[in-house]
């Protein structure tokens, strides 16, 4: 048995590696994501104050504080049983909306595009930031950086701080907005939903129009089967901050739909020795392990998975991006692990248009934004992060203090389904001991479709993961290895 | 060492494009107000820093030859990378005199590349987060061979940060609470991680997970702390001007320099202080604040009086108490024992015959969480915190 250790990839709560064993005909046996890293907040958060836990938190992660954020101040609404103010949710949601867009833009445009762009085989020197921008001309660079700048710029001015942010607390936020920031965000969000325009449209002379491209997005190298469960709103559009979750099956059926704070009765977590990460199921049909397919009742998150659970956007040009993503793939629901991508760009346009909508809502700028607080008591909160559906669960004792808490977080949910792909990818690359560079990009694009926390947001600005392919033979000697160059 | 070369290169250039559309893109079109902001902030800051003459021996001097910096890091969040990548321009000015060697986080080395320079051969190494498993414990032992000057970068690496609140647990707690006791979590044969399983023949290894979490000068020796969780840009661009300072001039500040302000918060507070006393205490969500006054004079614990200066009043500006994520004021081992006496010199003055010291602890017994309001960012390093641990 050979083994191929690629570390370290990816930080989602810290680290993570891959391990790949070949069999002694040199093809792959297995292949394992492993996370290596744990903080335990679930048991240190005891004892804390309730309204203090939307500002720790966000330190879970710092490439996506911002709905750890929004999803802890909704869990202490619970707790609270809080009546919120319009005004608060408003705020909430904008600032979460800002959040999205500066993440998807950071992922796809400095970490996935390099792929698509500058192209798989383009040599690694040119497969960066760098070579996109040679090849999309400056311009287009200028406008994708400035696009992210206006989202941080709003989250920093709605919370006080872009990292780790403190306005969210039980009931509410604790700063109104006034009208100068109101305007400014007016004329961000009006900037933005142009360069969300922009953006697809150069996604579809990019890779829509490129054959090769196409063809690997829509083949089985990147396909795996699984369920899909994201949020809706009551119409059954896509929802990040308000909503009930729905969840397909392999075939596009509904085979749930439920409020988000019955998950624990609908999700379950399973643990493996070799990583540190849990692997969330749908608990009805209990875990089988790592397969897909009809039964599976592995389930994925994310961009992919809420355009699968939804049937369509609220804002018109979204929507109008989603029809075409609908009518493009014949299948449904769209199993393509890089349709990812796509998806995700659909949803920046989204949010850059509920920016503006919400921008120009007469309630943001009310100074109602506390609302009144109930007995403490056990509460659940949850939004779509921008890489899925994200959870926080927490009990208070009579003075507010917590008992327990529980997080589900995005990566958790696709953890099984990463694994998988991953495998799925290696064995169909991997043959008689024939393990080329261009595998180590084939393999990275598989993960980089669902931005596995962290990995993301940093590790893009070379375009590549930090990684590296030991290989070692049955003896445990190391027989190759590759570097990115 | 020419890939090494070429990949820092390309790395810069990708920086010094990036930075340069950031700060076109931002100025251009909107407020550049955080960009005053930061330079506003900075030149308070410089009065806070002292710099002192010290040419080691293997001073740059004037030779052009540029500092080899790395970014290695513990358990961390990564908001501390986050935040070094929201320097903007400022990183274009350390790419004129350094060369980043190694940043897991944004680039592409590997831990071996490290473990290849020579001793010494890396001038500043900037260590964020908190030493959590053996992993982290080899990245600091290495971090303090390789490197002239270590900094120890975020509230983590300084004081044990968040993290350390798991020090009011073991590891054994923890593992129990994540594999076994959440409601979620479907574990009959009670898995958990191990260091080493082999399945099928297959072996996967994970790294050993400490008892505690401890900040980096707890492993090995550090030569300068820039706390915040995560620091400010502002407080990273006064690093970044000693880096350059230190390649063009072989100066450094003291050993031991911590970078923030030399007072606290509450010099930089922006809200009115009128030395009130105050005769009751309320959780964040139990009062609304007035938007002028001092958040403590109102009741609402704010660690100001005992955390340095230097973040920016960010916190404080979204209405919202300070939680001490600077650290302790300056000669100041222990934050929260200093946050006590601010609290006991304001708490029922002037009526404490009338309250007497069932009514003063009735105040007090007010306070939710002590050891997680006190010593939210440095309870490892506290000496409560060290006591805590000492008696497990």
């Amino acid at each position: 048995m050979k083994t191929i250790t690629i570390e370290p990839i990816t930080r989602l709560e810290g680290e993570a590696k891959i391990s790949i064993f070949l069999n002694d005909a040199g093809n792959v046996e297995n292949a394992f994501f492993q996370v290596v890293e744990l903080r335990g907040f679930e048991r240190f958060c005891q004892g804390r104050p309730v309204e203090e836990m939307p500002r720790t938190t966000p330190m879970i992660c710092g490439v996506c504080p911002g709905p750890h954020h929004i999803a802890s101040a909704k869990a202490t609404d619970a707790v609270f049983n809080a009546e919120v103010p319009e005004t608060a949710k408003k705020l909430r949601e904008l600032y979460l909306c800002a959040h999205i867009a500066h993440s998807h833009l950071l992922h796809f445009y400095a970490l996935a595009a390099p792929d698509f762009v500058v192209g798989p085989d383009a040599p690694r020197e040119k497969r960066n930031i760098l070579g996109l921008i040679e090849k999309v001309g400056l311009d287009t660079g200028k406008m994708v950086i400035k696009y992210r700048a206006y989202a941080q710029k709003i989250q920093q001015m709605l919370s006080g701080r872009a990292t780790h942010s403190v306005f969210g607390i039980p009931g509410g936020v604790s700063k109104a907005l006034d009208e100068s920031e109101r305007i400014q965000i007016e004329e961000m969000g009006r900037e933005m939903v142009e360069y969300g325009k922009k953006s697809l449209e150069i996604f579809d002379s990019v890779v829509l129009q490129n054959r090769a491209y196409m063809d690997l997005v829509m083949g089985d190298v990147y396909k795996i089967k699984t369920n899909f469960h994201g949020m809706v709103d009551k119409d059954g559009k896509v929802a990040f901050y308000e909503g009930t979750y729905r969840v397909i099956d392999v075939n596009g059926n509904e085979i749930l739909r439920y409020p988000g704070n019955e998950y624990h009765k609908h999700l379950a977590e399973h643990v493996e020795p070799w990583s540190s990460l849990k692997f969330t199921y749908l608990r009805d049909m209990g875990w089988k392990g790592f397969v897909d397919g009809p039964g599976t009742s592995l389930y994925r998150v994310g961009p992919l998975a809420r355009i699968n659970v939804a049937n369509g956007f609220t804002t018109p040009l979204a929507n109008q991006a989603y029809e075409k993503f609908r009518s493009t793939f014949k299948e449904f629901p769209v199993q393509n692990t890089l349709a990812y991508h796509w998806a995700r760009l659909i949803e920046t346009l989204y949010v850059s248009e509920r920016i503006l909508e919400l921008a120009g809502d007469k309630q943001i700028t009310g100074k109602d934004i506390r609302g009144k607080l109930g007995k403490p008591g056990e509460g659940v909160g949850y939004v779509e992060a921008p890489r899925g559906s994200l959870f926080h669960h927490y009990w208070a004792d009579e003075n507010g203090l917590i008992k327990k808490v529980n997080l589900l977080v995005a990566t958790g949910h696709n953890n099984a389904s990463m694994n998988l792909g991953i495998a799925r990818t290696a064995k169909a690359l991997i043959k008689n001991w024939e393990v080329s560079d261009k595998l180590l990009n084939m393999v990275e694009m598989n993960f980089r479709a669902y931005d596995p926390c962290l990995a993301c947001a940093t590790h893009t600005m070379p375009g590549t993961m930090p990684i590296q392919i030991n290989i070692y033979d049955s003896q445990g000697k190391l027989f190759k290895t590759i570097n990115p160059q | 060492m020419a890939i090494v070369v070429y990949k820092t290169y390309v790395v810069m250039c990708i920086l010094a494009r990036f930075t340069k559309f950031l700060v076109d893109g931002v100025c251009g079109a909107s407020s550049n107000s955080h960009v005053e902001d930061a330079q506003c902030a900075l030149s308070a800051l410089m009065d806070g820093i002292l710099y002192k003459k010290c040419l080691p021996p293997s001073v740059k001097g004037d030779s052009m030859e540029k500092l080899k910096i790395a970014i290695p890091l513990g358990s961390t969040c990564s908001g501390c990378d986050v935040a070094i990548l929201d320097t903007n321009e400022k990183i274009l000015e350390l790419a004129e005199n350094a060369d980043i060697v190694f940043w897991p986080t944004a680039m592409d080395f590997k831990l071996e590349d490290f473990e290849k320079f020579p001793s010494k051969g890396i001038d500043i190494s900037i260590f964020h987060g908190p030493i959590r498993t053996s992993e982290h414990l080899h990245m600091a032992k290495l971090a303090r061979e390789k490197s002239k000057i270590l900094v120890a970068f975020g509230a983590c690496a300084c004081f044990g940060g968040v993290f350390g609140l798991v020090n009011l647990a073991n590891r054994e707690e923890v593992f129990n609470e994540v594999y076994s006791n959440t409601i979620t979590t479907v574990n009959p044969e009670g898995k958990k991680p191990e260091k080493k399983i082999v399945i099928d023949g297959m072996e996967l290894t994970l790294p050993e997970w400490f008892d505690d979490s401890r900040p980096v000068n707890a492993v090995v020796d550090v030569d300068y702390y820039l706390p915040g969780c995560p620091p400010s840009p502002t407080l990273i661009s006064d690093l970044i001007d000693i880096a350059i300072n230190y390649a063009k001039k072989g100066e450094l500040p003291p050993k031991g320099t911590v970078l923030g302000s030399q007072k606290s918060l509450c010099d930089e507070c922006p809200r009115k202080r009128e030395n009130k006393a105050i005769f009751d205490i309320y959780r964040v969500h139990e009062k609304i604040p007035e938007p002028e006054k001092c958040l403590l004079e109102q009741g609402i614990i704010c660690l100001g009086p005992a955390t340095r200066g230097g973040c920016g009043v960010q916190c404080i500006t979204a209405n919202m108490p300070c939680r001490g994520c600077m650290g302790p004021l300056p000669n100041v081992t222990d934050q929260g024992a200093k946050m006590l006496s601010a609290l006991a010199s304001i708490v029922g003055v002037g009526k404490e015959k009338e309250l007497g010291e069932d009514g003063l602890r009735k105040i007090l017994e007010k306070i939710a969480d002590p050891v997680g309001t006190f010593y939210r960012y440095t309870l490892p390093s506290g000496i409560i915190g060290k006591n805590v641990k000492k008696q497990r």
